[in-house]
């Protein structure tokens, strides 16, 4: 009886769920959420970002009584499967999934069929404190986010080499070939379609193209073959030796941190300019391990977090991305004893306790300076990963 | 007198074949044009995988490595049966085979990984000080592209399963007579097991190799951490196509789980052709009169090998123990510098709202399995109703159609019908594999109570109901539990139905588990496979412990000591 209540107070509130939650009244946005609970699908591989992810949810369910379950994916894609699949079934309100965390691919594949909800990122009230300036928040990967995301985590690739084994950073891409060359099978990267083997190879492409124009337009056939094809004979002389000559690559990132770990490699790719900081607090690496980034500087990007059009706690999820954007949750972030992602924030837009909490951090033997790291390099057009993915499988992911 | 009986026996196949032939139809009917998926059509969907470079070779790695492994399982037990029957040896296995069986598949292939690879444990043992290797050699051991290492690891963890259900066949065959007579004429010990035993098990256990076969071919969790990558196995890519954002990936991922289902069935097939020939071949020599006596001499390799293959799982999981109480562990360490509980204080928290939903979702199931089987065999025993083969073969359906021709399918119907995915859905689709396993499990038994106690009781007045509940479910009370055991122990293994029936918001330890094997963190991993194993352990220990202390004044109701 009790759930035949429950279930009825449900379809109530679905159906007065249809006045969509209104960011810009943001009081009843937080009323609506008291009690809401979100789902949050994010990929499950990492264990410090599993970490992060339950602390959110103390802290939400602490400040504004909204319950917080991460859904573990072992691929981002599947999130965006599933509200695909709903739309299809017609669950236009009411579904599975609350809040994403996505960019690039994901996020134009769900913005170009109206999978998400919004614009609301903008009208977050911690949105005032976010670096619209400095850092590349309002694009991803090219296409305008206009509110339909909001920006969690700045994320850069660095490589993670082993002291103990390489003297000095390397500091090109054709670099880390001669290193290879003269070291054979201490190298390799995720395999693609994996995120970070696909940014590896977007990686070889900015660094080795003269003119980084066009990577900026959409991938047509030409282009594509034109601009390319420095990255395809790189990877020709490259792949006889990787770590296994090529044979089999390690099929995610974690993975080529235990690599790195186990001796088997010497140097490896990173999306996160604190991994391997808080991978050596955990045990993870040795605490000879250190990162550089390349003269030519590297990719970087901002992580978001999009609401699908049919969540069931659009506005718990709001709530959600709200307090990640605070000063408290971003520095929490930034640690890398916790997760040591880059904060999205401006400092000069903080009170001066608020900068005091970043200030204290101790970015970890393994983390660059902020102008070690140089600007990021901007995405290509999405289309160029998706080209650069089809083209590595047909020429490498079949033997 | 309750005419709704026999109505039992019906409901338990429909719990069984529905799904099934629902998950199946969601498969084909849109690959047909019967059910639309808009931005997919099938045409080009099935163009689109035939275009696919890898299909060739990933089809033919599912049969390869399928068929291998199933030749190996059975080959292992067929040598450690005829070597080491009566032997200690073979009680030693015996014992051994309830942990083995607890091991999840995911957990004993990251625990083999973790042995065999060239920076592994068995590398670092004798390494650098006989090996001179102060790095891990390059060398292709892991994702071998011949699927040599996933065949290994896929046989390990199947033969102890081929190994239980050998030695439940065996208590109903006449093994040590037929034996003893065979002795007499002179032949060896071996060929008189595989001469006059072999035939009768293999009999029963046919059913149970097709579901090894049929497993081997298209595991998805062993495939992903040993198998081969350029390509992988066909079930890997189909449950990538599954994944896609791109919708029309998905009609073609249905396209590639017929082309499963098609080789799984063609498998069959040729198995079940193989089979009549080695039958022709066998029954000449036996017929031959020859006395085998050099067979004999290969009981070593039965020991050592029975040997080598558990101590691949439980060194592995040992391994995995050792991982998540490691503080910095390197190659080539035998052990880590330090140990820690840093590993179980970050996770233990996590693992507590999993285990719940897992145990909450395993008893259910099994709650409802044994309901029904009970129900059947009861109905079978009033109204005289034997199940007929037909019925057997469709007990064995959802076991024998890979796991990932189906269930794509059973998603789609799901969602296309509204129906809100959830625990209790969970619970329904469980119940179609936790069913087979239970009355699998619990038929023989049954069947064995002797019935006199039952007229006894009628004849002081018992109803048919008060036989049942007072005379023998109480005496089949230690059946009973093993067999809601193995109920939970399947349950808490599955992976695939959690995650598509779920809606990926079902969370269990199974499904944990994996998501975290993708990140590859030996330390989590090593504490979620622990726990895995003790939620599928620590049932077994309840139907071995509960009948002894509820029993223990009825010395003949305890099993005997094993």
């Amino acid at each position: 009886m009790k759930r035949l209540t429950a279930a009825c107070a449900a379809s109530l509130l679905a159906t007065t769920a249809f006045a969509q939650p209104d960011p810009t009244d943001w009081d009843s946005v937080l009323e609506e959420a008291r009690g809401q609970t979100v789902y949050w699908n994010a990929w499950g591989g990492s264990t410090t970002t599993n970490d992060f992810i339950a602390w959110v949810g103390d802290r939400v369910a602490e400040e504004h009584g909204v319950t917080l379950k991460h859904v573990k994916l072992t691929d981002t894609a599947d999130a965006v499967a599933r509200v695909l699949a709903e739309q299809q079934a017609g669950t236009n309100e009411g579904g599975a999934i609350d809040i994403i965390w996505i960019n690039g691919e994901n996020f134009a594949s769900m913005k170009r069929q109206d999978l998400l909800f919004g614009p609301f990122a903008e009208d977050l009230p911690n949105w005032q404190y976010v670096d619209t300036e400095g850092k590349t928040v309002q694009t991803d990967f090219t296409i305008p986010t206009e509110g339909y995301e909001s920006p969690w985590a700045m994320a850069q690739v660095v490589f993670m080499y082993d002291t103990a084994d390489i003297d000095a950073p390397l500091p090109s891409m054709n670099a880390i070939l001669e290193w290879s060359k003269s070291h054979p099978g201490r190298f390799t990267y995720p395999q693609p379609p994996d995120f970070l083997g696909a940014t590896f190879l977007k990686q070889a492409l900015l660094d080795l193209v003269e003119d980084p124009a066009p990577l900026m337009e959409p991938a047509t056939p030409e282009t594509f073959a034109k601009v390319s094809a420095p990255v395809w004979d790189f990877l020709e002389e490259l792949t006889p030796n990787l770590w296994r000559k090529g044979e089999t690559y390690p099929q995610s990132g974690p993975q080529q941190i235990q690599l790195l770990n186990d001796d088997e490699i010497d140097l490896a790719i990173s999306f996160s300019p604190g991994e391997a900081s808080t991978a050596i607090s955990n045990f993870e690496l040795p605490d000879t391990v250190r990162t550089f980034v390349l003269d030519k500087g590297t990719l970087g990007n901002a992580s978001y977090l999009a609401i699908p059009y049919n969540a069931n706690a659009a506005a718990g999820a709001m709530v959600v991305a709200n307090f990640i954007l605070s000063p408290e949750a971003q520095a929490h972030g930034l640690d890398p004893l916790n997760l040591g992602y880059g904060t999205v924030l401006d400092m000069d837009k903080l009170s001066d306790d608020q900068k005091a909490a970043f200030d204290a951090i101790d970015l970890g033997i393994a983390t660059l300076t902020p102008a070690e790291l140089g600007t990021a390099l901007p995405e290509p057009h999405p289309s160029w990963m998706e080209m650069l993915e089809t083209e590595w499988t047909a020429r490498y992911g079949v033997q | 007198m309750t005419p709704s009986l026999t109505l039992v026996p019906r409901l338990t196949l429909a719990a069984l074949v529905l799904p099934v032939g629902a998950g199946l139809w969601g498969v084909i009917a849109p690959l047909l044009g019967l059910v639309q998926i808009t931005g997919a059509d099938p045409t080009e969907a099935i163009d689109a995988l035939l275009a696919w470079p890898g299909l060739g070779p990933s089809a033919l790695l599912s049969v390869t490595t399928g068929v291998s492994a199933t030749l190996l399982a059975l080959s292992l037990v067929v040598l450690i049966l005829s070597q080491l029957h009566g032997r200690p040896a073979l009680a030693w296995l015996r014992r051994l085979l309830s942990p083995l069986l607890s091991v999840p598949h995911a957990a004993a292939a990251f625990g083999l990984a973790f042995l065999i690879a060239p920076s592994g444990w068995v590398t670092r043992v004798f390494s650098p000080w006989s090996t001179g290797w102060d790095q891990p050699p390059d060398l292709l051991i892991l994702n071998d592209p011949w699927g040599l290492t996933l065949t290994l690891g896929l046989a390990i963890k199947e033969a102890p399963f081929l190994l239980l259900m050998s030695l439940a066949a065996l208590g109903q065959t006449r093994a040590d007579q037929s034996i003893l007579i065979a002795r007499a004429l002179g032949h060896s010990a071996s060929g008189a097991w595989l001469k006059t035993v072999f035939p009768a098990i293999y009999a029963q256990i046919r059913l149970p190799v097709y579901v090894v076969l049929a497993y081997s071919m298209t595991a998805v969790d062993v495939a992903l951490i040993l198998g081969p990558t350029r390509p992988s196995t066909l079930s890997v890519q189909i449950l990538r196509w599954m994944s896609d954002p791109d919708l029309a990936y998905r009609l073609q991922g249905a396209a590639g789980a017929l082309v499963q289902l098609a080789l799984v069935v063609g498998v069959m097939a040729l198995w079940r052709a193989a089979e009549q020939a080695v039958a022709t071949l066998g029954k000449a020599w036996i017929t031959g009169g020859s006395r085998s006596s050099g067979l004999d001499r290969l009981r070593p390799l039965a020991r050592v090998l029975g040997g080598l293959s558990s101590l691949g799982v439980l060194l592995g999981l040992a391994g995995l123990v050792i991982w998540s109480f490691a503080g910095q562990w390197r190659y080539p360490d035998v052990l880590p510098d330090q140990m820690t509980l840093r590993s179980w204080q970050r996770f233990a928290p996590q693992l507590t709202d999993p285990l719940m939903e897992t145990a909450l979702i395993a008893l259910a199931s099994t709650g409802i399995a044994l309901i029904l089987c009970i129900g059947s065999l009861e109905a079978e025993t009033r109204h005289n109703l034997r199940p007929t083969g037909r019925a057997m073969a469709l007990l064995y359906l959802p076991l024998l159609i890979p796991q990932i021709a189906f269930l794509p399918g059973l998603q789609v119907l799901l969602l296309q019908s509204g129906l809100t995915s959830g625990r209790w859905v969970v619970v329904l689709s469980h119940l179609v594999f936790v069913l087979p396993y239970v009355f699998l499990s619990l038929s023989d038994p049954w069947r064995a109570w002797d019935r006199r106690y039952g007229t006894v009781a009628s004849a002081l007045g018992s109803s048919p109901d008060g036989v049942l509940f007072r005379v023998r479910l109480p005496m089949l009370l230690a059946p009973l539990l093993t067999a809601a055991a193995i109920g939970c122990a399947v349950s808490v293994g599955q992976y695939l139905p959690t995650l598509l029936a779920g809606g990926g918001r079902v969370a269990t330890i199974t499904t944990e588990a994996v998501a975290l094997s993708s990140g590859g963190n030996r330390r989590a991993i090593g504490v979620y496979a622990v726990a895995q194993t003790l939620a599928a352990l620590i049932p077994f220990a309840i139907a071995l412990g509960l009948p002894r202390l509820v029993h223990r004044n009825r010395r003949a109701l305890i099993p005997e000591t094993r």
